[in-house]
């Protein structure tokens, strides 16, 4: 967690003479391993241990209930949470896509079918602009972008990212320029083309990219580059802790007892735990036990691997999955995914591509939410987890859709068709055994 | 065995800024104890108390992921290129 206080040598804030980096609550950088910290500024990595550098806050410590209001009467977008996002007071007056605030569907029909007897709840992310939960990273990405005075905005992507990078650099009026797998789905490269920046396919896998980010910001080519996942990322995650606000502010201002998150680097998971945490310092909600349960694909599931040997380090994978978003075989926050699955008494599953289908297609079947492979992989790791007893059919479940179908057709195409071809007659249509009278 | 290793920018103080260095050494453990001796500072950044590679960083010999070969113990054959890189996000 983020400690309050803030040594005045290294607060930036507050230093004269400084260039003034206003990112709202947001105070410093802090080593999420070591806790050494260092002023804002577009780095990512400890100089000393080369754990990752998070965001660390002076937290609102007033009136809770006067948070709340406020919150409550903010926008119906991820800027409602301005007051503990590193992001300035005035962010939703400038121009951006006002991300966030997707709707959480009460799922009684999966329910049913899953045998869940409590509460089951899809948080459906698919809403977003660029319909995947990357547009609450990017967002906060660009306000640091527009903070340390970059002019390209960039990322390496497994396509959901790259699309949301696009769209928002567009309507920031940066330059873009996304780095992707050359093998990508085709609705997410065209998604990252269409708003008008550059898009460079590489030959190789997301690791093999991120490799080369990593490379060119180090570089002088990199100058001015805004990496949203690199030298950004201290920013871009802590976007999506506003799913843990959202969810929790959703269901009345309460905690649910598990939630089933997509885990590609575990970046979104370890920052839902941490806006839990944070929800729980500030007095927004009651402390209670919560499980938190990371699902992967079987052909990419380095982290579900190392869980169950009981290893705290993830040894990396070569991905072979139909789960192209969540392709990370070198996943950086897998150790913290092991850890917080462990710490709240969670799990992490992986399932298989047929699994991730059936998936798909049962929570559109029965909620009418159609899900891209990611959330395939959600529903399918609930369904197996509650099968296996280990997810509890009692409590309140949350289970997390991070994006829309309609970008992962392939998954489901060969199997998702017209019941017949007919000719345009009543007798034809009789005859395909349709006809209900 | 000489090798070339491009060092990541928080690493760069130790190298007076290079972003590029030579080493020698037929294995990776033997290539950080002579960037050590070249560059004081730079083991400890790298490897942990037990002197394993540390959690987050990532070491690549010529592409390949030292965690898919044998780790410290990698070898590295003349003229290898070895990147430092630290952990990145998803996307
Ligand atoms: C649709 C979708 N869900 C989940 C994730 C996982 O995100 P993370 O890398 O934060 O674990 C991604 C990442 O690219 C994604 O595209
Ligand atoms: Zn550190």
């Amino acid at each position: 967690m983020a400690a309050q206080t803030v040594a005045s040598t290294t607060d930036t804030t507050t230093a004269p003479a400084a260039p003034s980096v206003d990112l709202g609550p947001a105070v410093a950088l802090s080593c999420r391993e070591c806790g050494e910290r260092t002023p804002l500024s577009p780095s990512f990595a400890c100089a000393s241990c080369f754990g990752p550098l998070e965001a660390a806050y002076e937290l609102p410590t007033g009136d809770p209930e006067a948070l709340r209001k406020a919150i409550e009467a903010g926008p119906e977008s991820i800027w409602r949470y301005a007051p503990l996002l590193p992001v300035p007071a005035d962010v939703a007056d400038k121009p951006n896509l006002n991300p966030g605030f997707t709707r959480l569907v009460k799922a009684d029909r999966l329910a049913a079918e899953l045998g869940v007897t409590g509460e089951l709840y899809v948080k459906d992310d698919s809403g977003n602009p660029t319909h995947s939960f990357k547009d609450r990273v990017v967002a906060i990405a660009v306000e640091a972008a527009r903070a340390f005075g970059f002019t390209t905005l960039s990322c390496s992507s497994t396509g959901n990212l790259a699309g949301a990078v696009g769209a928002a650099a567009a309507r920031a009026g940066l330059r873009s320029c996304v780095f992707i797998p050359h093998d990508l789905e085709q609705g997410k490269v065209v998604m990252a083309a269409v708003y008008g920046g550059d898009v460079v396919a590489i030959e190789g896998t997301y690791d093999d990219v991120n490799r080369f980010c990593s490379e060119l910001i180090g570089d002088p080519i990199g100058e001015g580059w805004g990496f949203t996942n690199v030298n950004l990322r201290p920013y871009y995650a802590e976007g999506s802790k506003t799913l843990a606000y959202e969810i929790c502010e959703q269901l009345g201002w309460r905690i649910p007892d598990q939630i089933v998150v997509p885990v590609a680097s575990g970046s979104q998971l370890t920052k839902i735990d941490k806006g839990l945490q944070e929800l729980i310092k500030v007095g927004l909600v009651e402390e209670k036990p919560y499980r938190i349960i990371a699902a992967q694909a079987e052909g990419c599931s380095p982290v579900s691997a190392a869980y169950k040997a009981g290893h705290d380090v993830v040894r990396p994978v070569k991905p072979d999955t139909i789960v192209k978003s969540l392709a990370i075989g070198n996943p950086a926050d897998g150790p913290y995914v092991l850890d917080i699955a462990r710490r709240t008494g969670g799990a992490v599953e992986d399932v298989t591509d047929e699994q991730v289908v059936e998936g798909i297609k049962l929570l559109a079947r029965t909620e009418g939410i159609f899900a891209e492979t990611a959330g395939g992989v959600t529903v399918g790791v609930a369904k197996k987890l509650l099968e296996s007893g280990v997810l509890d059919p009692a409590a309140t479940t949350v289970v997390i859709n991070t994006g829309d179908g309609l970008k992962t057709l392939d998954a489901v195409a060969a199997t998702s068709g017209p019941t017949a071809t007919i000719r345009p007659s009543l007798d034809a249509f009789r005859a395909a055994g349709l006809a209900t009278h | 065995m000489s090798v070339n290793v491009r060092i990541p920018t928080i690493l760069r103080t130790y190298t007076g800024g290079q972003a590029e260095v030579a080493a020698e050494g037929a294995t990776l453990a033997e290539v950080i104890a002579d960037l050590e001796k070249n560059h004081a500072g730079i083991s400890a950044r790298v490897l942990d108390d037990q002197g394993k590679l540390r959690r987050f960083v990532n070491v690549y010999v010529n592409d390949d992921d030292v965690r898919f070969e044998q780790g410290l113990e990698t070898a590295t054959p003349d003229g290898a290129g070895i990147s430092i890189i630290p952990a990145v996000a998803g996307g």
